[in-house]
């Protein structure tokens, strides 16, 4: 173990880190945006629209992100398409994660039992109304915990971006083992890194899990995502 | 020119050849989630343990196994096997090291939620009819467990099939490489050949993949009812 190797390369792995986290954290608000869309498109049974969306989830959900990079990097310009490696990475995180966020909402809407929906109407409120007022907040609440595994699942999977020839952790490490073969040096910072990246986020979501738990109603089953 | 490209797929033996690569990535997933699963109940069985130190074992590999991504367990396998313990792993070797490790925490993870979810008076009623613990455990807990298991197993499943595709980067020959391999041989006589290859490629995918996500939906709303 060389100390001074470490200390000499340490900013490319700083640097590849911000670059991930940049990244992952756009590809994220993107994906709950779109999971959010889905879901509601689905919930309120929009013709069309909802048949598109549930062959997009399939589709996403049954498919691996490194060849849904592949495509979009290396098949797309073919057809006159081109992307840049970023531009790609944020686009694949964005089309993977939507399914899975949408996959989340559903289940925390199928969680809310049936007599709140039935109550609210024999109070007279509206189909919009009681899904807006009554059903979502309830449903928030009890997706967390699936939300927060597909947050940790995607920043995992940011991994693969190097396939892109984008230089993320993965990368830099690949390139350091190349250049001066010093595999456990650079291996050791890649799990570091990781480790700085996704402890927090991992502690953070059992944080929040546990105040969460109060909201739910009644003793409801999550069947766990990702 | 577009039409023109499509036939990349089917010149020669392309389209077999992407199938054969299919069937390597296919192979170290059915390897691996056959270990998994075996290795998994045990683990599943051990996690419930009152004792501290096994909790607390089990723990931390699911958090490492949680935490890491499947990608940097490959390399840590692959680059750092081969330098340290002089062993020179084939990518296939440390690809299934790494699915099983990886497939046994979350195979035992589901083992040990679906063993709280049997009701204890189950047990009990096993007990009062004058069972043993082996009896009541193989005759009644597993059977119920086993259906209980069955959805979630199926995606991880999927889930496994999926992170297979990430062996192409320790240099396994399979489907993707495969797909580079006609890409490069065709670039100049198809140069949309990457279009239609990867748009194969996840295809593909998604047809193996699509049928056990669905039986997994239908036997959860099934079991649901």
């Amino acid at each position: 173990m060389d100390i001074e190797f470490i200390r000499e390369n340490s900013p490319f792995y700083v640097e590849a880190a911000f670059l991930t986290a940049r990244i992952a954290l756009i590809g994220i608000l993107l994906s709950a945006g779109i999971g959010f869309v889905c879901c509601i498109i689905r919930e309120l049974r929009v013709p069309v629209l909802k048949q598109i969306t549930a062959a997009y989830i399939e589709l996403s959900r049954n498919t691996p992100l490194l060849v849904q990079l592949f495509f979009l990097y290396f098949g797309l310009p073919r057809i006159g398409i081109v992307l840049s490696s970023e531009a790609c990475a944020i686009i694949g995180l964005a089309f993977l994660g939507g399914s899975y966020m949408a996959e989340a909402f559903r289940s925390g809407l199928e969680a809310v039992p049936k007599s709140q929906t039935e109550s609210a109407m024999s109070l007279g409120m509206k189909r919009m109304q009681i899904f807006f007022r009554i059903i979502l907040p309830q449903a928030v609440a009890t997706s967390v915990p699936v939300f927060c595994a597909n947050v940790i699942f995607l920043i995992k999977e940011t991994s693969v971006f190097s396939a892109v020839a984008l230089a993320d952790l993965v990368f830099v490490a690949k390139d350091l083992i190349g250049i001066s073969y010093r595999t456990d040096e650079a291996l050791l910072m890649l799990v570091a890194a990781y480790l700085v990246l996704l402890l927090p986020v991992s502690v953070l979501c059992s944080l929040i899990e546990r105040r969460v738990r109060y909201a739910e109603f009644g003793n409801t089953g999550i069947v766990s995502g990702n | 020119m577009q039409n023109l490209g499509i036939q990349v797929l089917f010149q020669g033996t392309n389209f077999l050849r992407l199938l054969e690569g299919l069937w390597v990535s296919l192979r170290l997933a059915v390897i691996s989630m056959a270990l998994s699963v075996v290795l998994g109940i045990f683990l599943g069985m051990r996690m419930n343990s009152k004792k501290k130190w096994v909790q607390a074992v089990c723990r931390i590999y699911l958090e490492i196994v949680r935490i890491m991504p499947q990608l940097v367990l490959l390399f840590l396998v692959y680059f750092g096997a081969a330098k340290h313990l002089g062993i020179n792993l084939s990518g296939e070797a440390s690809a299934i090291i790494v699915f099983t490790f990886w497939g046994t925490a979350e195979m035992g993870d589901l083992v040990r939620s679906a063993l709280i979810s049997i009701p204890k008076h189950q047990y009990e009623s096993g007990y009062a009819l004058g069972m043993t613990q082996k009896q009541v455990f193989f005759r009644i807990i597993i059977p119920q467990t086993i259906r209980r298991l069955l959805p979630s197993m199926m995606n991880l499943l999927t889930r496994m099939v999926k992170t297979t595709s990430l062996v192409v980067r320790i240099g396994v020959v399979e489907v993707v490489k495969v797909g580079k391999q006609i890409i490069d041989a065709s670039r100049f006589t198809t140069p949309s050949a990457a279009f239609w290859v990867y748009g194969m490629i996840f295809l593909l995918y998604f047809a193996v993949c699509f049928p056990f996500s669905r039986a997994a939906a239908v036997l959860e709303r099934k079991l649901r009812d």
